[in-house]
């Protein structure tokens, strides 16, 4: 990773499916540490922009460049193996990338502690909550210690109450372990609790918009989102937004 | 990240007595409404027998116990039709595992390529419309009127099913999955292995479960086409009703439906013990302790939700 480069960069990145133009040419730099979220309506090409960086699609022009190979991505479903334990979900990653069974073993044993699922590690996904898998499937990343980390509204099919405690442990993992981010979310208050960096992108052809930098410093507390600066930060992005559709 | 304390669903364990009680009081609730059944199924049987028919035309329905009796407690009836149980479940069973093996490889196949699958769909599907009747006379011109025969034709009738259910769970694998293996770079057999076939269980075991019940009839319908050959329960069928003898017919097809039944379940058990502690479809659903209710009631209950809920069982797709 360079350090003070950019982890990973987008140059005048387009997409096209067909005639349909999903993304408009999008410029954005992210660098080493920080937590970029990017928001916008539905259908706007956020999560297009996430499989472009993580390499699942091609651009249809202009260019990408990351510097890392170790990519974590966290879809909006859990995906989990339903027919794997808890553990071996975890595994999963690691098994496709040829690591050696203790080690393994080892890696996931404390990530399953880290996330607070080691009393289930032997369990089917299918006895755990929607809260549970997620942390699953977030486990299952972090055991290859990616240095990027593309989140695709991770917490957006879970309950409010579920979603602020995920928030807040995501909060505490980060600012442990500052993984490079690029989180996709509807949500203006979760990315402006988790963020140093929130860009607003506007309907399809999905544009980067505004940019808005956090000046909250991690670790945050969950307190800080009733805080009055939180809410006129929360206030800005989310004008923006509204002005954006 | 901060210890858990969501609800995970869990029934509560109760104490031992208590759960004996009420898997007794379970046994009771499940198994009693149908035994009623079979109780007026019986009476109606005896009605027909001595109140329908005279004496002299009784046997066109001989009563339940005359049945009992000559076809398995008097004479050499009773063996004979053990063993033509036993030829016909010879034959259905290795017309099972060779539709089974040849189905399976067929549908890997069809999963792996979009033109593969075009290629060979039509064909399955065509395999499903044969008259099996028409292909009697070729199948015995060229292959005898013995087991090779009869297999075959319990290969074909009981194809279809594992293609399609097997082809069905290999391609519905989740693309989020498919997306993180592509990211790790897994090969075709790693996704095969890894992803599609695990996935792909419960609706191979509800084609197998299918495609089984469908070979226990092949293996006794050939029977009836061929005429000859070891005597399976088709030919003792065909035998028992030409001498007019309705107490060992009747003995029969007992025997044949209890056969079916009997497939049905083992393979039933079977694809329970195998996927039922992850599937939604075999499995308790939202259960997390082993035990709920018997296992052996379980299993008529979870038949019932698998047929209205699962994939499509030998129907096209």
């Amino acid at each position: 990773m360079a350090i003070g480069g950019t982890v990973i960069s987008f140059r005048d990145v387009r997409k096209d499916f067909g005639a349909v133009q999903a993304l408009a040419p999008v410029r954005l730099d992210v660098k080493p540490g920080e937590f970029v979220s990017i928001i916008g309506p539905s259908g706007c090409g956020k999560s297009t922009l996430l499989r472009l960086a993580s390499g699942l699609e091609q651009p249809s022009g202009g260019s990408i460049v990351r510097t890392t190979d170790r990519v974590g991505y966290v879809f909006q479903e859990p995906t989990l193996m339903p027919w794997r334990t808890v553990r071996h979900n975890i595994e999963l990653l690691a098994e496709l990338d040829g690591m050696d069974r203790r080690t393994r073993a080892n890696r996931s044993s404390e990530v399953l502690r880290l996330v607070g699922l080691d009393e289930f590690a032997d369990h089917h996904p299918s006895a755990l909550s929607g809260g549970m898998k997620m942390r699953a499937s977030l486990a299952r990343s972090l055991l290859l210690d990616p240095e990027l980390f593309l989140f695709d509204e991770p917490f957006g099919a879970l309950d409010q109450i579920t979603r602020s405690r995920l928030n807040g442990e995501l909060m505490a993992l980060f600012s442990q372990r500052r993984f490079t981010s690029l989180f996709v979310t509807h949500s203006v208050e979760e990315a402006v609790f988790l963020s140093s960096r929130v860009l607003v992108m506007s309907p399809r052809p999905g544009r980067l918009m505004d940019g808005f930098d956090i000046p909250f410093a991690y670790p945050r507390q969950p307190t800080l989102r009733y805080e009055p600066t939180f809410a006129s930060v929360a206030g800005a992005v989310a004008a923006a937004l509204q002005g954006a559709a | 990240m901060n210890v858990v304390d969501e609800a995970i669903p869990r029934t509560l364990a109760g104490t031992q007595r208590g759960r004996w009680r009420g898997r007794l009081a379970a046994f009771v609730r499940l198994a009693l409404p149908p035994f009623l059944v079979f109780l007026a199924g019986m009476a109606v049987w005896y009605a027909i027998s001595y109140l329908v028919l005279d004496e002299d035309r009784r046997f066109l329905l001989p009563p339940p116990h005359a049945v009992i009796r000559d076809g398995f407690m008097v004479g050499e009836t009773g063996t004979e039709i053990l063993t033509g149980l036993l030829v016909s479940a010879q034959v259905a069973f290795i017309g099972l595992a060779i539709a089974f093996v040849l189905g399976f490889v067929i549908a890997v196949l069809m999963s792996q390529a979009k033109w593969i699958e075009r290629s060979l769909y039509p064909w399955a599907v065509f395999l499903q419309t044969v008259p099996i009747l028409a292909l009697v006379p070729l199948l015995g011109f060229w292959f005898g009127f013995g087991l090779m025969s009869r297999v075959i034709v319990c290969v074909i009738i009981s194809l279809f099913p594992i293609i399609i259910n097997t082809l069905n769970g290999l391609i519905s694998a989740d693309r989020g999955l498919h997306d993180l293996l592509t990211l790790h770079n897994a090969s075709r057999r790693t996704r095969l292995t890894k992803l599609q076939i695990p996935g792909a269980l419960p609706d191979i075991f509800i084609g197998l479960r299918t495609s089984a019940g469908l070979s226990v009839i092949g293996a006794i319908v050939a029977d009836f086409f061929f005429g000859r050959g070891d005597k399976g329960l088709g030919l003792l069928l065909v035998q028992y009703s030409r001498r007019l003898q309705s107490e060992e017919l009747l003995a029969t097809v007992i025997v044949a439906c209890g056969f079916g039944v009997l497939v049905f379940t083992l393979f039933g058990v079977l694809g329970r013990r195998v996927v039922g502690t992850w599937s939604e479809a075999w499995g308790e659903q939202g259960r997390a302790g082993p035990d709920v209710a018997p296992a052996g009631l379980q299993d008529g209950l979870r038949t019932e939700r698998v047929r209205g809920t699962g994939p499509q069982e030998g129907g096209m797709g």
